[in-house]
């Protein structure tokens, strides 16, 4: 077993692995764990964050957090599962400033709340002619055809 | 009499380039035609750094919500006449964008287009063609 | 009570003439803080791309950035061939390499130019672009089109390398190469240049590494990341190339890495021309299975990464798209720290930043002392006016 996978389960008992290919790994862990998991991964295995992706699945809204292990090539990522009702995932921004764009993105486009973020304020979407309580890559976000006019 | 403030438009129009929500091909394509190859400062265009100072201007870009007062603001700060070109397939018809809940576009919904170029990107020959024609219905 | 004042200024991107994105907050001539708005140039894509199918998608996604257009359609069907598990064959893996290395010339070109204007020199700015013409013949040539070039599909690239079209690939290169060596050697031998570059925008390797930013701005700071190295695909594996660090982390260091790179991106196309391999260009998917996929390739910028997420049907069901100045250009906060004003402008165009590709979006405004595009540009000529004095 790879030494980072060993590592981490150490420290994540829980954490499930699923390895798509030798350079892919999607290990899902409880959200109260994230913090810890990726700090371990980003200071004691020294890998970099790639970036996040928050999806509205049908059970929840899962965050991917995508670590890459430049030395060898392969590809981390953490996969947390927050609740329908209950989007919250802790912020990692506070201690990693590459974490600070990407969650307030996934707050303003998915409604995902990010507890501790130093500054949640929208990133990408107007400030005078947007509706925020609207979350477009939600499933349940109302898509306009080309007909429809603004 | 002819205007003489369409006259001297026609002989060295000066152009103030808007980009909103553009992927910057078309407005690359622009800056090219000030480069070497197409040179388009011997026909007298000047990419000026004001609208103020503009007789047209270029726009790229799929116009989103955040760019629109910005650019209507550019609109009211240009001096009339003005000529507005539209560059790029984008702002003729928005295409791969039309469906997005940012696009208000296209910009004839908002802006008197004078011409519109299209093309992803138009190549330079086109733009300056499309400029030609522009300036020669006036 | 603070001398701090506000200075709200405009895009520094010649290209942008929306208005104001950054926020210098400054106290006397020294920046001590940075608020950077996007916004401007959101366009939605990630919303859009699960309405395309597969093969519809490298179109769309290819108009994310006029200048790093075959970047992000490699990343996305690199991230469709990982979830079906499948490689492109020889001869299209090296067509899509000779693609992707020719575009990392013409958008270092573009850079040499832009930088070039910044510091006042716009000889600089229309050779380097004069000479990137030869480059964009040849991608007409052999795609079809200058920019936009659609030369990837998941399995393969679309269009063949005929063998008549090879020599005018290599006399671009040639021409590319003499000019680049002589932008080169006139920047790295300048006084003035490199008193003007040097100890400006300084990132720290620490700082590069907490900000996880990408790219020359990376390897100008000592990090040393590369996706053709570290996870190589194509014709990666087998064609040796070096990758270029500096350690200062300042604007000139990463001028120097951009430069060279570009040398080493001729010798690559030149020996994937010398071994292109017989064979289909493209390898025929007939679905793709459920699952998920990332693709990352380095792009001019740094590594542009594209999560695919499929439900086994032909459109996916999440398209994540993340491009390196979406890393970079949030690192400015750290970078013009400490510097003037008038480095302000060069320090936020050395990480060659891409606000469409940041923004798939883009910026903003505030109200007291306005500082435009213009404004910033004049500021960065002035300096070096001083600082020829000085020679």
């Amino acid at each position: 077993m790879r030494e980072a996978e060993a590592g981490l389960k150490q420290r994540v008992p829980e954490a499930e692995v699923f390895e798509h290919n030798p350079r892919r790994l999607y290990i899902r862990i409880p959200r109260e764990r994230l913090t810890e998991a990726a700090k371990f991964l980003h200071r004691e295995r020294g890998m970099r964050l790639a970036i996040c992706t928050g999806i509205d699945t049908r059970e929840g809204f899962e965050v991917l957090y995508h670590f890459s292990e430049d030395t060898t090539g392969t590809m981390y990522t953490l996969k947390v599962l927050a609740p329908k009702d209950d989007p919250r995932v802790d912020s990692q921004a506070p201690w990693f400033p590459a974490a600070d764009w990407i969650e307030r993105e996934m707050h303003e486009l998915l409604g995902i709340d990010f507890p501790g973020h130093p500054n949640m304020i929208p990133l990408l979407t107007s400030d005078t002619d947007w509706d925020k309580s609207k979350y477009p890559l939600r499933r349940d976000y109302e898509r306009r055809n080309e007909a429809h006019e603004q | 009499m002819k205007d003489p403030r369409i006259w001297g438009l026609k002989k060295s129009p000066w152009v103030y380039h808007v980009a909103a929500a553009a992927c910057n091909n078309c407005d690359i394509e622009i800056l090219e035609l000030l480069t070497p190859r197409y040179d388009v400062e011997r026909f007298g265009v000047v990419l000026v750094g004001s609208p103020r100072h503009a007789d047209a201007l270029l726009v790229t870009g799929v116009l989103n919500r955040k760019s629109l007062p910005r650019v209507l603001e550019v609109y009211e700060q240009t001096p009339k006449p003005c000529l507005v070109i539209c560059i790029g397939t984008c702002t003729c018809g928005n295409q791969l964008f039309r469906n997005s809940y940012n696009a208000v576009g296209p910009y004839d919904r908002h802006l008197p287009v004078s011409a519109y170029i299209p093309g992803c990107p138009p190549k330079p020959e086109a733009m300056i063609l499309g400029v030609v024609k522009a300036l020669s219905k006036l | 009570m603070s001398s701090r004042r506000i200075v709200p200024i405009g895009p520094y991107h010649p290209l942008q003439e929306e208005p104001e994105f950054f926020k210098l907050i400054v106290e006397g001539e020294t920046v001590v803080d940075l608020e950077i708005n996007l916004g401007y140039n959101h366009r939605g894509h990630e919303f859009i791309s699960p309405e395309l199918t597969y093969d519809q998608i490298p179109f769309l996604v290819e108009r994310i950035c006029g200048i790093c257009s075959n970047s992000h359609p490699l990343a996305t069907v690199l991230a469709v061939e990982d979830i079906c598990g499948i490689k492109a064959p020889p001869r299209g893996a090296y067509i899509r390499t000779i693609v992707h290395e020719l575009e990392r010339v013409h958008s270092h070109l573009l850079w040499v130019g832009l930088a070039g204007h910044f510091i006042g020199y716009n000889t600089v700015w229309m050779w380097a672009w004069r000479y990137r013409e030869h480059i964009l013949e040849v991608f007409e040539m052999i795609t079809g089109n200058r920019n936009h070039y659609a030369a990837n599909k998941p399995g393969g690239t679309r269009r063949d390398i005929l063998p008549e079209q090879i020599p005018q690939i290599l006399a671009a290169l040639s021409v590319a190469e003499k000019k680049t060596m002589m932008l080169t050697n006139a920047v790295l031998d300048d006084p003035v240049i490199r008193a003007r570059l040097e100890r400006v925008g300084v990132l720290t390797r620490e700082q590069a590494v907490a900000y996880s930013v990408l790219g020359p701005t990376a390897r100008g700071s000592g990090y040393d990341i590369d996706v053709r190295r570290d996870e190589p695909w194509d014709a990666y594996g087998e064609i040796p190339f070096n990758v270029i660090v500096c350690k200062e982390g300042d604007v000139f260091a990463k001028a120097k890495v951009r430069l060279l790179e570009t040398f080493e991106s001729i010798r690559i196309i030149r020996e994937c021309l010398s071994k292109l391999p017989d064979g289909p260009i493209e390898a025929r998917i007939d679905e793709v299975p459920p699952g998920e996929g990332i693709g990352h390739a380095e792009a001019p910028r740094g590594e542009v990464f594209h999560y695919m997420r499929s439900d086994g049907t032909n459109r996916p069901l999440r398209h994540k798209v993340r491009a390196p100045s979406y890393m970079n250009i949030a690192s400015n906060v750290v970078a013009v720290k400490g510097g003037s004003i008038a480095d302000a402008a060069l320090t936020l165009a050395a990480v060659d930043p891409c606000y469409c590709c940041t923004e798939r979006m883009a910026a903003f405004e505030d109200g007291k002392l306005k500082l435009t595009g213009k404004d910033l540009l004049r500021l960065s000529w002035q300096k070096t006016e001083q600082i020829k004095e000085r020679f």
